[in-house]
């Protein structure tokens, strides 16, 4: 018996090991073009500032990683949640989509972010920075909100 | 010790297999790609037989979007009831009856605009497939004006009623479209099953 967990143990930690050496592909390789929300629409810095912050990690092509990414299995969950963040809405190609589908995709935005859904609580719990107090709330409300009147007209 | 290096071997092709995973998930991107060209000419193929007979075309057309109306109808029914999982469901068949859709049998200047409302319904229809009640009906309220504006696009051979419930997303107010004049709210279901009015009636024979 104790052998055996002598053994399992050693049979982890060669596991553990072993995956450090997976490639994951990382998601800050590619430029920010026009078709960036924040470009697109020439947002003010401050709001600009608050959705890199907010939202970019996982909803763009430029994520900010933490030193924990380099670590695995850590990684590979961190990038499975940005596959489908990104899969939901990619802001770097904001710019691309339909009039139609830009209005959906806004509405959901301000859905998630007026009922507290985003920023993921699970994100804030290790981005402190990201969290949205009631002022960049509002913030962001009424700037998203502008944008879709716009749209509209 | 035979056991174990079984194990051991097990951990080494899992190892493995991950970075081949990998290496597949690039390739099938290509492949897709591919096969849309092939797709589009299929398409293409598709349509020119049917435009040889001016009146098939007009069924199909008819066709395709009256399914998409009767999945439409389905959520609503589902959400009056507060059936979550029935909505999932013809949520699931919404998304992919939108995306099979031939736009071939549209006229020419209509297509890019059909694309654009039927990929939006995808989306909602992908949404309402996996989420609970309350954000399905976010989705569904959302779809209601791209129904109107496909529906005066393409017309339809029955009469729907475009209907409004004030009180719906903080007072904002919601709508939704109905193949029956009777109020049945598919926003509030049973809490609130009587809350709205008619709007408008839809009505292109």
């Amino acid at each position: 018996m104790k052998k055996w967990l002598k053994l399992s143990l050693w049979i982890v930690l060669i596991v553990l090991v072993g995956i450090q050496f997976v490639p994951v592909q990382r998601n800050e390789i590619e430029p920010v073009t026009n078709a960036d929300f924040i470009e697109h629409y020439e947002s003010p810095i401050v709001i600009g500032n608050i959705i890199r912050a907010s939202c970019y990690d996982c909803h763009s092509n430029q994520t900010k990683y933490p030193w924990y990414s380099n670590v695995q299995p850590i990684g590979f969950h961190l990038q499975n949640h940005i596959s489908e963040g990104k899969s939901e809405l990619n802001l770097s190609e904001f710019g691309l989509l339909s009039n139609r589908m830009k209005r959906t995709k806004l509405k959901s935005i301000l859905s998630q972010i007026d009922n507290d859904k985003m920023p993921m609580p699970s994100y804030l719990f290790l981005h402190s920075e990201a969290k949205l107090d009631s002022l960049k709330k509002t913030l962001l409300v009424s700037y998203f909100d502008s944008i879709l009147v716009d749209i509209d007209r | 010790m035979k056991k174990s290096n079984s194990i051991l071997t097990l951990a080494l092709v899992a190892g493995i297999s991950f970075s081949l995973i990998a290496c597949a998930n690039k390739k099938s991107t290509d492949h897709e790609n591919g096969n849309g060209v092939h797709d589009h000419s299929a398409m293409n193929h598709k349509a020119e037989d049917e435009m040889s007979d001016g009146s098939v075309v007009e069924t199909s057309e008819n066709k395709s979007i009256s399914q998409l109306i009767d999945q439409y109808l389905v959520i609503k029914n589902a959400l009056v009831q507060d059936d979550s999982r029935a909505a999932a469901s013809a949520g699931q068949k919404l998304a992919e009856t939108s995306s099979s859709i031939d736009l071939n049998t549209f006229e020419a200047s209509k297509q890019s605009e059909i694309k654009e409302i039927l990929e939006v319904v995808k989306e909602h229809g992908e949404h309402i497939a996996k989420s609970e009640i309350a954000h399905q009906r976010e989705h569904f309220e959302g779809m209601a004006k791209d129904f109107m504006d496909l529906l005066a696009i393409t017309g339809t051979d029955r009469t729907l009623y475009q209907q409004y419930c004030p009180m719906y997303n903080k007072n904002k107010g919601g709508y939704w479209l109905s193949d029956s004049q009777e109020i049945k709210n598919p926003l509030f279901g049973s809490k609130m099953l009587t809350c709205g009015s008619v709007k408008e009636t839809i009505s292109m024979k």
